[in-house]
């Protein structure tokens, strides 16, 4: 069976291992890995008029960062293990974007890492792994 | 957003202020305080002249007669989208693609953090003691009507923004007289918007600064006692320095957040004071109506209060200043109407809903005195405001009456009043500074300057004596009205085209909800 595997990518050590753990199954299955990169974003936001007035040429510039200094270098890194790597960068909730790119393309599965905040944090930031388990339109997996 | 009697106030706690300080720099103060009167003096009362042998002062009508205009040139627009602009507003027609992008409401709160603040608090309480009851009622209604204005000059002002190289927009009357009339081939737009960016530098400088810096501190030394003003002053321009100049996101993260909260629990209290004297809601609504139609006693009778609740009004939400439309043109849209069915809710939140909140916990918790035989209120003293229980007027006059019913809760009204007056600060910098490039171009001196001027307003604002500064720049920014409303009669045609266009399209469906 080949498949989509969405990963949760935000350069961290955790979703580094969440990345390799994908890889190595959808090597083995023939699917497509794809790194999914998400800027947090709330339009319900306060700014002030100077960042109004900003923001549409910030948001270039943090996509051009992410992509040149986030995802080329990771796309290059892990391109060549077996199986195909696409990659995407998106604005919003960590949680619900990566529910919805998994929608939008019939994703098999979603994979994030787990740096192993504790309880406590979790309990007061709310966790994107926590939030997955509860939403996700297809099997999640959560690599320690 | 503020009147006469406010002014007064302010010019009685400068002059104690003065006192303390030595003689020396007490005359240099007056010296300066008299070149300024001299010199400006003209330009204020011709701004605030009243219609010959009548009170009523022709900016308000100015300001009333163009809501009026375009209520009924967009056919009550006010009423016939709100729907849709809470549909716009809650992102339900926003493309996901565009996330990362200023949304509807981010440019509606930036709007509201410079409107919402010492009129909505202080101005209201002055209207109510001078005009009664009633003035509510006709607050109400020019709030109603300005809604129409702000459609008109918001949609204009993403119409006409500059989009530049770089990515960032930078919009407002001074680009939508300038372009806008140059589209319709009409003369005069340059010279409409040259003089739109002085009285906005001006007006930024004064009641977007200098004012603000003042009741803030008379606010501070109200509840911790008298020190000098420079000392709030230099606080406050450290602040905003570190905010406009130094990009210290936090403070303005900080301000931005605990503004709204500000909002939300102002209006909350109001509610639960209102709900505590449930039985006398009635009694309150019965008073604003019998109020607009007879003033029930007051000094002017019906007129008065006439004509306090429409300069409330007017004073408060900024409707047909121009102002709002700066802020508003950063939004990321195809369609530049929607940004004006949004601002529409600017005047109903800041008017209709603040504002009238404020004047129902002063008539309810029975702050005004009335006669228990006729019913009619009392004047004071002097003879030109009503008497009130503790002899309150202003600031004082809301603080009261909050007090009344819930003790502490004036300490809460300081510190909203302090943070109020810094978000309307951060605004009206941005906005002057943008009529500042407009004038003297783009780039980073220019900027500086403007900045650096800004800041040094921010201590003279806070230590000295302004009547007559207050004045002058209360002046200029009804001025800005008196340019950017002449401006709007000759684009509106530009708006209705864009208004009917999009009605069409919205219900063809081919303007479609994206969740």
């Amino acid at each position: 069976m080949s498949g989509t595997f969405v990963v949760g990518f935000d350069g961290s050590e955790a979703a580094h291992r969440a990345l390799d753990f994908a890889i190595e199954r959808a090597a083995a299955q023939g699917g497509t890995v794809l790194i999914a990169h998400v800027l947090e974003w709330s339009p319900y936001s306060f700014l002030t008029p100077t960042e109004l007035e900003e923001r549409h040429k910030r948001r270039r510039e943090e996509l051009e960062r992410a992509e040149t200094a986030l995802m080329a270098p990771v796309v290059k890194k892990v391109s060549g293990r077996g199986a195909e790597i696409e990659s995407v960068i998106r604005y919003g909730k960590i949680a619900d974007v990566l529910c919805e790119i998994a929608k939008e393309k019939k994703a098999a599965q979603i994979f994030i890492g787990r740096d192993g905040h504790s309880a406590l944090g979790a309990r007061v930031f709310g966790s994107v792994a926590s939030a997955l388990v509860q939403t996700a339109p297809v099997p999640c997996t959560i690599v320690p | 957003m503020y009147p006469k009697a406010t002014r007064a106030a302010l010019a009685a706690a400068g002059l104690s202020l003065a006192g303390a300080a030595p003689a020396f720099a007490q005359s240099l103060d007056d010296k300066v305080n008299q070149i300024f009167a001299d010199s400006t003096g003209w330009f204020v009362s011709l701004i605030f002249s009243n219609f010959p042998g009548t009170s009523f002062p022709w900016i308000v009508a100015w300001l009333v007669i163009g809501a009026t205009v375009f209520t009924l040139y967009f056919g009550f627009i006010q009423f016939r989208v709100i729907g849709h602009s809470i549909a716009l507003i809650k992102g339900d027609y926003s493309d996901p693609d565009d996330a990362g992008e200023v949304s509807h409401f981010q440019a509606l709160a930036t709007a509201l953090s410079g409107t919402v603040g010492l009129g909505n608090i202080a101005g209201v309480a002055v209207a109510i003691g001078i005009g009664g009851p009633g003035a509510t009622f006709w607050m109400i209604l020019a709030g109603l009507m300005g809604m129409a204005s702000k459609f008109t000059e918001c949609t204009l002002g993403v119409k006409y923004r500059n989009e530049y190289a770089d990515g960032r927009v930078s919009g407002g009357p001074m680009y939508y007289l300038t372009k806008g009339f140059a589209e319709r081939g009409l003369p005069g737009g340059k010279i409409l918007a040259v003089l739109f960016s002085i009285f906005c530098i001006l007006g930024a400088l004064g009641g977007g600064n200098m004012f603000q810096a003042n009741q803030a501190h008379q606010q501070i030394t109200g509840v911790v006692g008298q020190y000098p003003g420079w000392i709030t002053g230099l606080v406050f321009a450290g602040l905003v320095f570190a905010v406009i100049v130094g990009g210290i996101k936090s403070i303005a993260k900080v301000t931005e957040k605990i503004v709204p909260f500000m909002g939300i629990l102002y209006v909350g209290t109001a509610l639960i004071i209102i709900a505590m004297n449930y039985n006398l809601i009635g009694w309150a609504f019965g008073q604003i109506f019998a109020g607009a139609f007879t003033g029930l006693g007051v000094a002017g009778g019906m007129v008065g209060a006439l004509i306090q609740g429409f300069k409330r009004a007017a004073f408060s939400n900024e409707a047909g200043v121009g102002s709002a439309a700066i802020a508003h043109s950063a939004v990321k849209t195809k369609e530049p109407i929607t940004e004006g069915f949004v601002s529409l809710l600017e005047p109903f939140i800041d008017t209709v809903v603040v504002c009238t909140m404020t004047a129902l916990v002063i008539i309810i918790t029975q702050q005004l005195v009335a006669d228990p035989e006729t019913g009619l209120y009392l004047l004071n003293e002097a003879g030109n405001s009503v008497r009130t229980v503790g002899d309150t007027s202003g600031v004082g006059l809301t603080s009261a009456a909050f007090g009344s019913a819930i003790g502490w809760f004036p300490y809460v009204l300081a510190i909203a009043v302090v943070l109020f007056a810094f978000s309307t600060m951060i605004t009206w910098s941005y906005y002057g500074l943008k009529a500042w490039t407009f004038l003297f171009g783009e780039g980073n001196t220019t900027e500086l300057v403007f900045k650096t001027i800004f800041c040094v307003f921010v201590v003279i604002g806070a230590a000295a004596q302004l009547g007559p500064v207050i004045d002058f720049s209360d002046a200029a920014i009804f001025a800005m009205a008196v340019v950017n409303i002449i401006g709007l009669y000759f684009l509106m045609p530009i708006v209705k085209r864009e208004l009917e266009s999009y009605l069409a399209r919205l219900k063809s469906g081919e303007i479609k909800k994206f969740h």
